[in-house]
């Protein structure tokens, strides 16, 4: 009983882990058609930031409760400067050519910015734990769970029912819904679609920064973490669904609980489930669990 | 007359002759001796920079330019390497396997380098190793730990002047139950790759011989770089074991600190964390008090001797830096003066000339060295392994000083933690450790 528990909280924690990352990728994804490598960046400066801005919060001895709320700040207005200098200042200029060259264009916009993270920030790394400690912890019989992972799951889960609300009930969520379904279509009845692509990569980075700030206190903010979740990101969003906001939650809680599984029944193959899961998947549904019938253009 | 010109014209001829000789002779006597090309790899970027690569390269960078201006104590006084400055390239060791096979050799046949002192990965240390017998370049691993380097395969141009992993699990384990006599679970969470599971079983061998009682509860092995550990977290949580045993470092290592002081996991289960030195400066009061700190050797502020040598290399790094060296930085230092104590040793037997890679390589095997934290005995593989002392502790934050300390501080000699020259880690351990003289 105690393992099943141990299971779905864990679950649930890396599965709300996996969706902040997720969801701004699959965003991105879905109205864009980019397949977006540098993801691992947005997510790494907003972590960077949001450590900073925690050092420099917690040091004047302020109350913890505005800590979350300026890491979460600082974290989304770099993810706005960030995705509207790239948007306008490069990816602009390369709409409209293959898949696969803008995917590189979006490489090497990762490379670039891991250097501008070791010229900002150097070499070592930050440490944002605080929130972490101020958020506490709660005892459940042999286990103790941490307050800042529930408030965790409990941000996913908010996360995804206000995603849903804006694309299904928002003037601009429908708006986007049409451009993700059919850009040409979109901009034959007057939605000026450079705006939304624009709006869109915008808030995708804002969103991969966020998810970023809201790590920083579990971990070591340090170069690298971009790489490590651009990776597990795609998994997820592989599974779901490319573009599906639906198909990232369900993905990230199915990998989210079959790694926990993992990790206490057999930690033997903890490091192999997340892509067996994925396999799995794309065995039987080639483009994911929720993707949705391409119409076919004569 | 003929003859006499022809005289005064030999004489001159001669004269001058001797003139161009001598200020020939003169200019080569002035000359500087040929620097000595060496290679420095290291990571500079990536997640094992800030902890490791960066302290290795700056102990590099400090400990070259001590050599070239004769600034180091003796017996490491002379200047460079055996009165030849020392002329380093430093390569990241950033990248996949391949691309650093391709930067050694890039480093050898496009940059010319005499020597390389490098290598933090074990999977870029294996990798490398044979290049560098095809390439016949003397290469000093410094801070990699799989034994498998000369247990393998005999080398020629490959030494390691920093014990290997099997040091580090096996003195983890003498303190273990040293401290907790009547230990009967234990468990482990170490990374998936060649270093986090070498060390747990060089750990799980030796609590065999030591606590044939004690059973292992939990094996986890979460990915490299996972950065998220709250399953393995509660997996410990409901274990029914008296310590843990994590081989973590870089980044993961403080992830996991702080995901699992947050559940108040070391409150519970006291963790021996064999690499836990580099996070004890920075981590501060946020490491759990009663976790036993390794540094794979005695190294640093907490575990190193108080000697000149080690108070030149201390106060060196201090005045650069602002920080005290960690064990990396202690790696590539004992790396670099090995290879500076072999090749003047070399250099000695044929009157200071610079000695060729054979002759270097002959000093190195089996050298025995004095380096700032230990004597270096080349005692392994052939005499390219080298074996030295390695301390435990348990850490303690001193609020009244609101500074970290290290207690109860055990120090092991080289010969009782380490496998003898003529057998394997692993048949070492599973022979109960045979020979291992501990006092």
């Amino acid at each position: 009983m105690l393992t099943a528990f141990a299971i779905v909280t864990d679950g649930l924690v890396y599965a709300a882990y996996l969706f902040v990352v997720a969801i701004g990728l699959t965003l991105i994804f879905g109205v864009m058609k980019i397949l977006n490598v540098a993801h691992g960046s947005f997510y790494a400066f907003g972590a960077y930031g949001a450590a900073t801005a925690v050092g420099i919060y917690f040091d004047r001895g302020l109350p913890d409760a505005g800590g979350f709320l300026f890491m979460i700040l600082v974290a989304m207005a770099i993810g706005l400067v960030i995705g509207l200098v790239l948007e306008r200042g490069i990816l602009r200029l390369a709409y409209g050519r293959d898949e696969v060259v803008i995917v590189l264009i979006t490489y090497a916009v990762f490379l670039i910015l891991e250097d501008m993270l070791i010229l900002i920030w150097g070499t070592g790394s930050l440490a944002a734990y605080q929130p972490l400690v101020a958020a506490g912890n709660v005892e459940v019989g042999a286990l103790i769970l941490s307050g800042y992972d529930i408030g965790l799951v409990i941000f996913a889960g908010l996360l995804a029912l206000g995603g849903s609300y804006a694309l299904n009930y928002t003037r601009p969520g429908r708006l986007l819904t049409v451009v993700i379904f059919d850009r040409e279509t979109a901009a034959a009845f007057g939605i000026n679609v450079t705006l939304v692509y624009t709006a869109t990569f915008a808030l995708g980075a804002i969103l991969g920064a966020l998810g970023g700030a809201v790590m920083a206190p579990k971990i070591a903010v340090t170069l690298g973490i971009g790489v490590e979740v651009i990776v597990l990101a795609f998994a997820v969003v592989a599974i779901g669904g490319m573009g599906s906001m639906e198909g990232a939650l369900v993905g990230a809680l199915i990998v989210g609980l079959c790694r926990a599984a993992a990790v206490h029944l057999v930690p033997q193959i903890e490091l192999f489930v997340i892509y067996g899961v994925m396999a799995l998947v794309l065995i039987f549904r080639p483009h994911g669990l929720f993707s949705r019938a391409e119409p076919r253009k004569i | 007359m003929i003859t006499t010109r022809a005289t005064t014209r030999g004489a001159a001829a001669a004269v001058l002759g001797s003139a161009i000789a001598l200020a020939a002779g003169t200019a080569s006597a002035q000359q500087p001796a040929q620097s000595v090309k060496l290679g420095v790899v290291s990571f500079l970027t990536g997640p094992a920079a800030g902890p490791f690569g960066i302290p290795a390269r700056n102990a590099a960078e400090i400990l070259i330019e001590g050599l070239n201006t004769g600034k180091v104590p003796a017996p490491y006084n002379k200047v460079g390497f055996g009165g030849a400055k020392i002329e380093s390239k430093i390569v990241d060791e950033a990248g996949s396997t391949a691309q650093q096979v391709t930067e050694y050799r890039n480093l050898v046949q496009r940059d010319g380098v005499d020597a390389i002192v490098g290598y933090i990965s074990s999977g870029n240390c294996l990798a490398v190793t044979p290049v560098a017998e095809e390439l016949k370049t003397i290469t000093v691993l410094f801070d990699c730990g799989t034994p498998r380097i000369f247990e393998e395969a005999p080398r020629k141009y490959v030494f390691r002047a920093t014990p290997h992993a099997t040091m580090d699990s096996v003195g983890a384990a003498r303190y273990i139950v040293e401290k907790k006599k009547n230990i009967t679970a234990y468990s482990g969470i170490n990374q998936n790759y060649a270093w986090g599971q070498d060390s747990w079983r060089d750990f799980v061998l030796a609590m065999k011989t030591l606590a044939p009682k004690a059973t292992v509860d939990k094996e986890l092995f979460p990915k490299l770089f996972a950065g998220e550990y709250g399953a393995e977290v509660s997996a410990l949580l409901t274990s029914k074991s008296q310590v843990i045993h994590t081989s973590f470092w870089n980044g993961d290592l403080e992830s996991f600190i702080f995901q699992s002081s947050a559940r108040g996991l070391p409150q519970r289960i006291p963790i021996i964390m064999t690499a836990g030195e580099t996070a004890v400066a920075r981590l501060g009061p946020k490491m759990p008090d009663g976790t036993i700190i390794g540094a794979r050797g005695s190294h640093g502020a907490f575990f190193s001797p108080d000697n000149e040598l080690n108070r030149w290399f201390r106060q060196a790094y201090v005045d650069r830096f602002g920080v005290q060296p960690t064990y990396p930085s202690y790696h590539m230092a004992q790396s670099i003066l090995g290879l500076k104590a072999a090749w003047e040793k070399a250099a000695a037997a044929k009157n200071d000339a610079r000695p060729s890679v054979d002759e270097v390589i002959a000093a190195f095997e089996g050298l025995e060295f004095q380096a700032p934290s230990t004597t270096i005995k080349m005692a392994l593989g052939k005499g390219h392994q080298g074996i030295g002392d390695i301390s435990y502790g348990t850490y303690k934050y001193n609020k009244q000083k609101g500074q970290p300390e290290i207690v109860d501080v055990v120090r092991y000699p080289a010969e009782c933690v380490n496998p003898p020259a003529d057998m394997t880690s692993t048949a070492w351990l599973e022979g109960g450790m045979k020979g291992a003289k501990c006092k």
